[in-house]
């Protein structure tokens, strides 16, 4: 979430242009805004400058002060166990991004169904889906891992991905969203139309919810992009784990080995990219209002 | 696991149906193993770097003429592996084997996960120190794991400082104080060493010298013994020198700390066998600068060592093959071949007696190319390993180690106290988890 404290600074700081009165009152926020980007962005740029250290200069020389080994700490990951950086990062974009397209998938159906249907025990269903958003996955990872146990399905690509699937918070932010964005007047014009109610969902409504969801798919793909237990309990197999896992098998290579720091920072620093990238070309998505023009108010 | 088709099916669906209630019924699935007619492949959870490389030396040599194939699936060391075992046991689908530090066998053994291998391992006893076998018998009749690594306690210093102050080595604790205000006098800006409050495994190994028994049984019951007269002994010691700023109280392996040593700002190090590889990337300025001698007694003529690390291999009991991996087992930590391999690939220091002398280790580390006789020195000190007594929540009795003596570092208040606390926390946890305790 940090790479979003320099963009709202952004407004605040637009804001404090009108009348001089009022340009006073806004310098508050607006450092406030400051402090909290610098207090976000400081760790992120320890790791860009510790990510160009070679061992020797990682904890002699001066913090900020950039080193020379980049290049050897890249070569030295990429050759690290023929490579398996790559394929842990390969890992977690494919649990990350099918997974979150996967969630995002149940949460509009299940947001819309519950948006727009009327039907028996749908305030309990929902209530329940809220009990859901306040209970921390973390406790549900080794009950989880119980049941796929039985299922024999641990130690397998399956095990990460199916119990991130269903994310109540995403079926909550859906279905809002969608009671907001999707009027129930449209739904009905479309039914006088003729149109099934397949062809609604898919023609009318979702184009409308599309802002929504892709929230919904950025929470949930940073959601698995950063999770650790579930995948920790699940996997054993290390060709299996995703970046998390991958850089703390490095971290915690037992007592009378020394952490390999340079390659987990650097590996840590590249892992980074995946998810600025998705933010940057995914952003243009939630400026669309699909809304505006659809019914007249 | 000899799992058909149909049966993952049928199991899948009963535990769709069912839920939580059908957890019981998966442990048969691995009886029809013990047989060994046909080739066996066994899974292993292990930390060590490289060791996929030295497992591949049994795959093709011992273990094709056996037909046992190991697949080694690494792991990150620590706690949290000794909890991912046990929920794996849960379910019954914990591997076949597992590496595991010597202070977390009894919590493995006491929920039922290490298989008692006795039979298999006999031959393998005389290959290793009394003391250290003893950890993984746990007192009793039973074997549950074979030694791999050992990690006796040395002292650390910078001979060429220690020249210029005018310092000789401590022979015993109280020279080692006498040193520390030495040093302090000579150059206040510079401590002998620091108390670090995050490594509870090195008070552990100092109060082990002591002849601390942290844990021991009478009856079926567990008795606690952390705040025994021993370990008073070292917490009293290390909390006045800390009091009156003879030594640091700065935790260690932080950058600050790193830097201390590389720049001689601490030139002494309390540690054990395998410090020249953290010391190679902690003070790479002051490589063939230090030198290694016995920890310091508390009785002169006295020669006892604590141990600080250290890990063994073990066959669970969901295994379904625990002859074969208990084999394997013997084989990878007393064959000369794979101890060589597990050597140069992981950097451990054996506990096999035989190998300390040998391969790897007939030469000094690169670090200590100035000390010649490093090993034969080392090798020297682990005969004098005190024993230890390690209990089923060590993990919590550490936690609190680091809670109460970070404050009591910190604040250079009385160690004591902290080690109180420590007492209580540990009995108090035993009690919880359903151990009888004797008071």
């Amino acid at each position: 979430m940090s790479s979003l404290a320099p963009h709202k600074a952004g407004p605040a700081a637009g804001a404090a242009r009108g009348p001089a009165r009022r340009r006073r009152i806004a310098l508050v926020p607006t450092l406030t805004l400051l402090l909290g980007a610098l207090y976000c962005l400081l760790p992120v740029a320890w790791v860009v400058v510790a990510s160009t250290k070679s061992g020797s200069e990682l904890f002699s020389t001066f913090t900020f002060w950039p080193g020379t080994g980049l290049a050897d700490n890249l070569s030295d990951l990429s050759a690290y166990r023929d490579g398996v950086y790559w394929r842990w990062m390969g890992n977690s974009a494919l649990y990350a991004g099918l997974g979150a397209l996967l969630s995002t998938c149940v949460s509009a159906f299940s947001g819309y169904a519950l948006a727009v249907y009327r039907f028996r025990g749908r305030e309990t269903l929902f209530n329940v889906l809220l009990a859901g958003v306040l209970m921390p996955p973390v406790i549900l990872a080794i009950p989880q891992y119980l049941l796929l146990a039985k299922a024999d399905l641990t130690d397998s690509y399956l095990a990460v991905l199916l119990p991130q699937i269903l994310s109540p918070y995403g079926v909550y932010l859906a279905r809002i969203y969608a009671a907001a964005a999707v009027p129930a007047d449209v739904v009905e014009a479309g039914r006088m139309d003729g149109a099934g109610e397949w062809r609604i969902f898919s023609r009318v409504a979702l184009p409308m919810m599309a802002p929504g969801l892709v929230t919904v798919f950025l929470f949930q793909f940073v959601a698995i992009w950063n999770n650790f237990l579930l995948p920790y309990i699940m996997l054993s197999d290390d060709e299996k784990f995703p970046i998390t896992l991958g850089l703390y098998t490095l971290l915690e290579q037992g007592a009378n080995t020394p952490a390999l720091y340079t390659l987990v920072i650097t590996g840590a620093f590249l892992a980074v990219f995946p998810l600025v990238a998705l933010f940057l070309v995914i952003q243009r998505f939630w400026s669309l209002d699909l809304l505006s023009g659809a019914v007249k108010s | 696991m000899p799992y058909t088709k149909r049966r993952r099916l049928v199991s899948s669906a009963v535990a769709v149906a069912l839920g939580a209630t059908a957890l019981a019924a998966c442990g048969s699935s691995s009886d029809d193993g013990e047989t060994q007619a046909g080739p066996v492949s066994l899974t292993y959870w292990t930390w060590a770097p490289g060791m996929d490389k030295v497992v591949d030396l049994w795959n093709e040599g011992p273990g094709k003429k056996e037909r046992i194939t190991v697949t080694v699936k690494k792991q990150a060391s620590g706690d949290t592996l000794v909890t991912k075992i046990l929920t794996a046991h849960k379910a019954g689908k914990a591997p076949d084997l597992v590496q595991a530090e010597y202070q977390a066998l009894p919590t493995l053994v006491s929920n039922d996960a290490l298989a008692d291998i006795a039979d298999s391992v006999e031959d393998a006893k005389g290959e290793f120190a009394e003391g250290v076998w003893q950890q993984t018998t746990l007192g009793t009749d039973a074997v549950y794991a074979v030694p791999q690594d050992i990690g006796p306690m040395m002292f650390y210093y910078r001979e060429d400082l220690f020249k210029e102050y005018g310092l000789s080595v401590p022979a015993t604790w109280e020279e080692f104080a006498e040193t520390a205000r030495k040093l302090k006098k000579a150059a206040p800006d510079k401590d002998l060493t620091t108390f670090s409050a995050n490594d509870s495994g090195l008070f552990a190994g100092l109060a082990q010298q002591a002849g601390a028994r942290w844990w021991t049984t009478s009856g079926d019951k567990w008795k606690v013994g952390i705040n025994d007269d021993a370990t008073r002994k070292v917490a009293e010691f290390w909390g006045g020198l800390v009091e009156e700023g003879a030594v640091d109280n700065q935790p260690m392996y932080t950058p600050a700390w790193n830097k201390a040593l590389n720049t001689g700002k601490q030139i002494a190090w309390v540690s054990a066998v395998w410090a020249p590889g953290t010391l190679t990337t902690a003070a790479p300025d002051t490589k063939g600068k230090w030198a290694m001698a016995p920890l310091p007694q508390w009785n002169e003529g006295e020669s006892s060592t604590g141990s600080w690390g250290g890990s063994s291999t073990a066959v669970t009991t969901d295994s379904g093959h625990k002859e074969a991996a208990a084999k394997f087992a013997a084989w990878l930590n007393t064959d000369a071949d794979a101890l060589n391999a597990l050597a140069k690939e992981s950097g451990i220091y054996p506990a096999s007696t035989s190998a300390q002398l040998s391969g790897a280790f007939a030469g000094p580390p690169e670090y200590f190319s100035n000390q010649p006789d490093f090993y034969e020195k080392a090798a020297g000190i682990a005969k004098t390993t005190a024993p230890s007594a390690w209990g089923p929540n060590v993990n919590v009795a550490y936690t609190t180690f680091k809670d109460a003596f970070g404050a009591a570092a910190k604040n250079k208040s009385d160690f004591t106290a902290a080690l109180d606390t420590m007492q209580q926390d540990t009995v108090a946890d035993l009690k919880k988890q359903g151990f009888g305790v004797a008071e």
